[in-house]
């Protein structure tokens, strides 16, 4: 976490004085002096790093060189529609990768099974911001179903919630079909079995639990490629997200703000990785911390 | 077993040999065929200069299309620039970028991955929290900021994107040295008086080197979609080089009219992708079915 805000801190230094993007034709020399002094440019590098350190361990991100606001809060604003649409595709890799996953696993070798490995194999090849495009193009171009952008109403989410998931889903569906796959082969199903425990009870109750954890440890990859997909997707879709700040934070060379959120992801991933390790526990009692 | 084996020699020869390449990926080998010749071979094949274009015959369909041309088979972008053209010359500059890529990410990931395996310790502490940190970051972000400071360019492109994919190779080599430096001839070979370098490079590399090979072939489908994901986003390769995240973001605008300059590209992107994963999991069931998803 440490190396990697050293990391980003030299590179956005190394990216040019940010005094240019405020220069105009009747900037005085003392104005972009005055710059200087207020943003603590004129002191040495290191000293500029520790005193940036400081301040954004009290939540401090120092101020957006664009819209002259603290980055915190900018940022803030815009995390819940990148929250938002995250949960959106989130909730569409689970609804699809889960179901598929497992009837792919239970019907193997099945039309079912063939349809969901085709399924899969496509969405780990198709590249995001081009599906993006595309479902723009026949669901909102040609057919006016969905909104091409923004946020607003559900059915702007639909759209951009598919593109975001896609991906996930279809990995998500290839390691719940090989969990499953594993956990139907076991002992305790064939005792389930001997029992006399239905069929659908059987599967969807006794080995889904047990094979829910490989899936899960796959969370964490899941919100990688959520966090890169947003950056895309948003660029897309001209959603007021957190992603599509970057790319603009970037392009307006606004060092502050871009800081703020590779840090805020950086977090974001970190959290988030600790409570996939707690879920594990919760849904396997045989773990403990 | 002896009934089956009495069965296959009962077959005629062709049908024998029929079914052995049946099981072969026929389809996903003729789309890397296909994708390395129009790298190797973009000059012939291409009908039209991939860079320039002629302004007069801009935004033209398709040649199925009405208002089409068979002088521009896939129609031609805003500038007049021919779309199969600078999609043929796109496979050249995927095709580099994973074969370098592939090449030092690989030759760095499975030194580090030998030592951190082979040594074990406090190096190996070191070296594994290294690539954590490579394997953790959200890559896409640091390439945005990093392209932006060190400008648009190939170079930067390769190096970014060489520092970010010798992690999943070293972590899959050191898991593999780890138990194969407790086998019986890398002893043996000690006591002979190997060397630490012979014992690495004569006999634990090439216990290795069938997971580094599918690691690569896996590691290639992903590489092309975040190149073009970068391209795409204007931080990968500079215009007007023909790439084909970069043509999709150029043809973006004009979704609504000249729909073919966004397609293309993307189909080409999507084949190519497909072909290379498929190609690594069929190579990861056939000779290492215990290495599971990376």
């Amino acid at each position: 976490m440490l190396a990697l805000s050293l990391l980003v801190f030299a590179l956005s230094h190394k990216s040019g004085d940010p005094r240019t993007v405020m220069l105009t034709a009747y900037t005085s020399k003392e104005q972009w002096d005055a710059w200087g002094r207020e943003w603590g440019l004129d002191k040495p590098l290191l000293q500029q790093y520790a005193i940036w350190l400081g301040r954004a361990l009290r939540g401090d991100l120092g101020e957006s060189l664009r819209e002259l606001r603290p980055v915190g809060k900018v940022i803030a604003e815009r995390i819940p529609a990148t929250l938002e649409l995250a949960g959106g595709a989130f909730a569409f890799s689970i609804l699809i990768g889960v179901p598929l996953g497992v009837l792919s696993a239970v019907r193997r070798g099945g039309v079912l099974d063939y349809a969901g490995r085709t399924f899969a194999l496509f969405g780990q090849a198709l590249p995001p911001f081009w599906l993006g495009i595309m479902l723009i193009l026949i669901f909102a171009v040609r057919f006016d179903w969905f909104p091409t952008s923004g946020r607003g109403n559900i059915a702007h989410y639909v759209l951009p919630s598919i593109t975001l998931g896609w991906l996930t889903a279809a990995g998500m569906l290839r390691i719940m079909r090989s969990s499953m796959l594993e956990v139907l082969d076991s002992e305790y199903i064939k005792l389930a079995r001997a029992k006399g425990v239905s069929y659908t009870s059987l599967v969807w109750k006794h080995a889904l639990r047990n094979a829910l954890l490989a899936p899960l440890t796959y969370a964490g990859l899941v919100l990688a490629g959520l966090i890169t997909g947003a950056v895309v997707t948003e660029t897309v879709f001209a959603w007021p997200g957190v992603g599509r700040l970057a790319v603009q934070s970037v392009n307006n060379n606004d060092f502050p703000a871009m800081t703020g959120v590779v840090l805020m992801f950086s977090l974001i991933y970190l959290g988030m990785n600790l409570l996939i390790d707690v879920a594990y526990a919760l849904i396997d009692p045989r773990i403990r911390y | 077993m002896s009934n089956a084996s009495v069965a296959i020699r009962n077959l005629p020869r062709f049908s024998l040999e029929w079914r052995t390449l049946r099981r072969w990926p026929l389809f996903p080998l003729f789309l890397v065929l296909v994708l390395v010749l129009c790298a190797l071979a973009a000059p012939v094949i291409a009908p039209h200069d991939p860079i320039k274009g002629n302004l007069l015959e801009s935004g033209m369909p398709p040649v199925w299309l009405e208002g089409g041309s068979s002088k521009y088979l896939l129609g031609t972008d805003i500038q007049g620039r021919d779309v199969l053209s600078r999609v043929i010359y796109g496979a050249r500059i995927s095709l580099l970028i994973a074969v370098v890529v592939i090449a030092t990410g690989g030759a760095i990931g499975v030194t580090i991955g030998l030592i951190a395996g082979y040594f074990g310790g406090q190096l190996d502490e070191v070296l594994m929290r290294i690539v954590d940190f490579t394997l953790a970051v959200p890559f896409i972000l640091i390439a945005l900021v990093v392209v932006i400071v060190f400008g648009q360019s190939l170079e930067v492109l390769l190096t970014l994107l060489a520092l970010f994919s010798w992690g999943a190779f070293s972590r899959q080599v050191r898991a593999e040295t780890l138990s194969l430096k407790t086998r019986d001839y890398v002893a043996f070979a000690r006591i002979a008086g190997a060397s630490t370098s012979r014992i690495m490079i004569r006999h634990l590399l090439p216990g290795v080197i069938n997971t580094v090979i599918i690691v690569a072939t896996l590691r290639v489908g992903s590489l092309i979609l975040t190149e073009s994901i970068l391209s795409f986003l204007g931080a990968g390769i500079p215009p007007p080089t023909p790439a084909w995240g970069l043509m999709v973001a150029e043809g973006r605008v004009y979704i609504d009219s000249e729909w073919w300059i966004t397609l293309f590209p993307g189909v080409a992107i999507f084949l190519t992708v497909f072909a290379m994963n498929f190609l690594g999991d069929w190579l990861r069931d056939r000779f290492d079915p215990v290495l599971r998803q990376i």
